[in-house]
């Protein structure tokens, strides 16, 4: 909750420079040869962040995001006091404290109760403000039984749950939390978020970075998109989301963007094109259309097409294959091409999308062609709800009785 | 004054708090999963001390002009091994710790600390096993016994300097643990610790003299002499007591202030060059 413009972290022309030497020049081998040859200094300067400025005020919860190698992880490690700027300077009142990693500095020789002591250490709590608030640490992580079995013997779950249940615990002027909200199971999941909530409404200053671009609308009040190692955007996470998505639309305009890593099948028939007709959706467009091209490079019988939308955090919101929609596709011979069109009511809310194709046969125990991220798409409308689905809904009220 | 300590206080709030539990840690986990666990604290030195006094008093018969030669030896071993322990642990100390140092801002001292205290305690363990061994062997305790705690700190400085310097140094020089161990050999042979001081006084009064302006040496001989035998050669009986008896002294202070110097304006970008 902002209750005034006190500002809490002040971020003032910031720039990082990474010198990245050409070979490692760490032992003294290398330094007593590098003399004797009097070589010219062999590293390249990688820019990592480029004249960064922005204020966060108190109570304020502020989002970063950015693609991968964007720059904000080196931003996020410079705010937590980890990585020194090459130039600039970064104040914060109040402490620190760094969600970034979960669990730091556990030790998987230690029980469950000697790592809480040791978390709680670092996050600056003595040994009795620990003791005192040791019972519902252990209560949040929900893991009573365990707390003196040794931490390698615990799941993964289990040691999330406990680094979460601590860190909660921190009494920082700045949290700054990195993609942590999606852990656990569901019902854990659930905590989380009414932790957050209550972070959201209370003096703490949260620093928050993600991908997800539905938290970044449901959380921040704030948020900056750092592009190129610049800052592109500051201001509101609508126009923020929207700019960050747009930037994947940009891109992927040459059709394939980022995909083929994970693309696998036999080949008897593959996609040749997938597209979806246009990008960039608009809200007044009443629906929107995948076009897919396929070659069969060998007689096939019983095939099968598919796809899926996902939303940025690559949970599948919807999908569907010929056999479902009762398409029966016919015998298809070997140097034939087929132009597969789905066409799909526009229930998407603003942000981006990404499609999943699959040519199978055999009624579907053959992949030929499995195409993960395909292609994506990008909705551009005034977000209704924080939700990856706003299709219309009815809502009817009266007072009974 | 009172603001003073309160001011200091709340600075170092957050170190001592840290230092503690790292510490604690430390010693759980020193001898975690073996079955007689802190025992080997004891036994480590012991039977290090029953090999050399083996070898060095019954076979070399290197003892027979020092009185109370096995508590003069198993001193001198507990001492070296504490030295030993901090700057050994020292260099790679930052490094490995590593993995923190990228994910958390926190006082990097607070690391090479946690080692010397963790060791420091070690080494008063170990003192029991040296009292053990006092009364058994008859050494009658002297008032200046009480001066044992001068050379001990002046050994826990010293130690925590080299810390300091090797442990910042290796960040960038991953040679630095490999010439350390050698230096530590070398050290180990260079120190009156095995054999009497009057040995090598029979050779060269000069050489005798380069020994013990090793600080560690001069510590050694000054803990034997306050705690066993007056008869021990200490640096004051080889010097004189000119104002060069202070050079052992000088050189463990410049260094180690040199040392947490350089540790400190290099400690901001650990978590870069690691």
């Amino acid at each position: 909750m902002i209750h005034n413009n006190e500002v809490t972290v002040s971020v003032q022309n910031v720039s990082k420079n990474f010198k990245l030497p050409h070979e490692k020049n760490n032992s003294i081998k290398t330094i007593v040869t590098g003399l004797l040859k009097n070589k010219e200094k062999s590293f390249e300067v990688q820019h990592a962040l480029k004249n960064i400025s922005f204020d966060i005020k108190k109570g304020e919860f502020f989002g970063i995001v950015g693609r991968n190698g964007s720059g904000k992880s080196t931003l996020l490690k410079i705010l937590a006091g980890i990585y020194q700027p090459t130039t600039g300077s970064v104040k914060t009142a109040g402490k620190v404290v760094p969600f970034i990693e979960l669990g730091v500095g556990f030790n998987p020789e230690l029980t469950g109760r000697e790592n809480i002591f040791l978390n709680g250490a670092l996050l600056g709590f003595t040994k009795k403000e620990m003791t005192d608030m040791y019972d519902d640490i252990v209560e949040f992580a929900e893991i009573e039984r365990f707390m003196d079995q040794k931490l390698k013997n615990y799941s993964s779950g289990m040691q999330v749950r406990l680094a979460f249940a601590v860190a909660t615990r921190a009494k920082a002027g700045v949290l700054i939390v990195d993609e942590v909200l999606a852990v656990g199971d569901s019902d854990f999941q659930k905590k989380c978020f009414t932790y957050f909530k209550g972070i959201k409404r209370s003096d703490t200053t949260v620093v928050f970075v993600t991908h997800d671009m539905n938290a970044v609308r449901e959380y921040c009040d704030r948020a900056v998109l750092i592009e190129k190692n610049e800052i592109q955007k500051i201001g509101d996470p609508e126009e923020i989301s929207v700019a960050y998505s747009k930037l994947f639309s940009d891109s992927s305009s040459n059709k394939q963007s980022e995909a083929g890593k994970d693309r696998w099948g036999n080949k008897s028939a593959e996609f040749t094109e997938v597209e979806v007709i246009s990008p960039v959706v608009r809200a007044d467009q009443k629906d929107l259309t995948i076009k897919t091209r396929a070659h069969v490079n060998r007689d096939l019988s019983g095939a099968v097409v598919g796809y899926n939308v996902k939303n940025e955090s690559g949970t599948i919101l919807m999908g569907n294959n010929s056999t479902l929609l009762h398409q029966k596709i016919h015998e298809l011979n070997v140097g034939q091409d087929v132009e597969i069109e789905w066409t799909i009511p526009n229930i998407f809310n603003a942000g981006r999308y990404f499609i999943d194709v699959s040519f199978t046969h055999e009624n579907g125990v053959d992949v030929c062609d499995w195409w993960k991220d395909a292609s994506s798409f990008v909705v551009d409308k005034e977000p209704g709800n924080p939700y990856s689905i706003n299709p219309e809904v009815k809502m009817t009220y009266k007072k009974v009785g | 004054m009172r603001d003073t300590i309160k001011r200091l206080k709340q600075k170092y709030h957050y170190s001592v708090i840290l230092l503690k539990q790292l510490v604690v840690t430390d010693f759980k986990l020193r001898y975690q999963g073996s079955a007689l666990g802190y025992i080997w604290s004891l036994l480590r030195p012991l039977f290090l001390f029953v090999i050399l006094y083996l070898v060095f008093d019954k076979i070399f018969n290197a003892g027979a002009s020092i009185p109370h030669y096995p508590v003069y030896l198993l001193l001198g071993i507990v001492l070296w091994n504490y030295f030993g322990e901090v700057t050994n642990g020292g260099v790679t100390a930052i490094v490995a710790k590593g993995d923190l140092l990228r994910k958390l801002n926190f006082p990097k001292y607070v690391i090479v600390l946690t080692g010397s205290f963790s060791a420091f305690i070690n080494l008063l363990i170990n003192f029991i096993v040296v009292a053990i061994f006092m009364v058994i062997n008859g050494v009658s305790l002297e008032w200046s016994a009480l001066l044992l705690p001068l050379p001990l700190i002046e050994l826990f400085v010293f130690s925590i300097g080299i810390a300091f310097m090797l442990g910042a140094l290796f960040v960038k020089f991953r040679d630095i643990n490999y010439i350390w161990e050698i230096i530590m050999q070398a050290a180990f042979y260079a120190t009156p610790i095995l054999y009497s001081l009057s040995f090598v006084i029979e050779k060269s009064e000069w050489a005798a003299k380069l020994l013990m302006l090793n600080p560690v040496a001069q510590i050694i001989q000054d803990a034997r002499y306050v705690l066993i035998s007056h008869q021990t050669i200490t640096y004051e009986s080889l010097y004189g007591s000119g104002w060069y008896r202070l050079i052992p002294l000088a050189i463990v202070i410049i260094f180690t202030v040199l040392a947490a110097t350089y540790f400190r304006s290099k400690s901001a970008d650990f978590a870069e060059e690691i």
